[in-house]
């Protein structure tokens, strides 16, 4: 067993993969069940016989996944189909950012105000 | 620029959120400062913003409504003239519509583009648009552990996922000790758009016109006097 740090859409967590790429895939929220992976009420069925990778979690959440084996690190973003749905709902993604002196803000605090969100940089 | 709309529209209604898509708060810190911000001025190191909202460049813009619809999806508008004549961006209509919307005059979109689903306005995010932020989440945190070289590899890997993403090409220029604002970014702005590619997308209906400049004329945009500004801003506000 080895740890890893995985970034589950940016949110840091420790994982322990085996040998084989074989991982409990617990700390990321999802149970490995006799149904299949599960979180709450939904169950995705894994295929007989197959590991439960990193590569092959991806596949079944439908999310992109990228791996160094090198620095025992990865990434699993957010699907596609999950954000374009949420966009094509026509609400706004509520989220909570700092401002510059840490002070965490929502966006969903200034529901019955009109919003001008505008993303800029430094840089 | 954008605390005086804050203080002109605040009163009817109007909460304007910044949002910058920087590495670190210190990064931002002399820009909010310098502009005396009073309404939310957040950063995000993260970019989660980026991520929820498909946003691949600055400036980009949404409206919301008091319901938190989106109005207005990701468009290109500046508040000042200071860039116009180098952008070809100018503030007039996108400013002047801002304003008819706060005020409940008008729409935020105009009806031709109202009539279109949100997916034929904006670029919907793709499974590679997703794949180079989980690669570019990847390349800041082993860049935060001092692993510079396997931060590299995920940088460079990220911008060749979505070459279009410039929040990621540009954005991690910074953090790899690359100047965003000298030859490196100019190269490849020149190269993108040799490929035949726009740098910025914006909504037709408030896009700029030769009308805009002839009504309000602009400076022509000094790039250096900015850059100039830019670094007194950032020495004073440490």
């Amino acid at each position: 067993m080895t740890t890893w740090t995985v970034l589950d859409e940016q949110r840091p967590v420790s994982l322990e993969i085996a040998e084989d790429g074989s991982l409990d895939p617990s700390p990321l929220g999802w149970k490995r069940q006799p149904e299949g992976l599960c979180r709450d009420e939904i169950c995705i069925p894994v295929p007989a016989g197959s590991t439960l990778d990193l590569t092959t979690l991806g596949r079944l959440l439908g999310r992109p996944v990228v791996i160094d084996s090198d620095e025992k690190i990865a990434a699993i973003g957010a699907s596609s189909q999950d954000r374009a749905a949420a966009l094509r709902s026509g609400i706004a993604p509520d989220f909570a950012l700092p401002d510059i002196n840490g002070v965490i803000h929502r966006l969903s605090d200034h529901r019955g105000r009109k919003v001008v969100l505008y993303a800029y940089a430094s840089w | 620029m954008w605390q005086a709309l804050h203080e002109e529209l605040a009163p009817l209604g109007l909460s304007v959120i910044t949002v910058a898509i920087d590495a670190t708060l210190g990064a931002a810190r002399p820009y909010v400062l310098s502009a005396g911000a009073t309404h939310p001025s957040l950063v995000d190191t993260e970019h989660t913003v980026a991520d929820l909202y498909n946003m691949v460049n600055v400036p980009t813009v949404l409206w919301i409504d008091e319901t938190g619809r989106i109005v207005r999806p990701n468009d290109v508008h500046y508040v000042s003239g200071e860039y116009s004549t180098y952008t070809k961006f100018h503030p007039r209509k996108p400013m002047n519509a801002l304003r008819a919307w706060v005020r409940g005059e008008a729409d935020a979109l105009a009806p031709e583009l109202q009539a279109k689903p949100i997916d034929q306005l904006v670029a919907m995010p793709t499974q590679s648009d997703q794949e180079a932020r989980a690669a570019f989440a990847v390349a800041w945190n082993l860049s935060q552990q001092g692993k510079t070289e396997a931060a590299e590899r995920w940088f460079v890997r990220a911008g060749e996922l979505a070459p279009h993403d410039f929040t990621i090409r540009r954005g991690s220029m910074p953090i790899r000790g690359i100047d965003a604002s000298g030859p490196a970014f100019f190269e490849m702005r020149t190269d993108w758009a040799a490929k035949g590619n726009d740098y910025y997308k914006p909504l037709a209906d408030l896009a700029s016109s030769d009308e805009d400049f002839e009504a309000e004329p602009v400076p022509e945009t000094d790039i250096a006097a900015i850059r100039a500004k830019d670094q007194a801003i950032r020495e004073k506000f440490v």
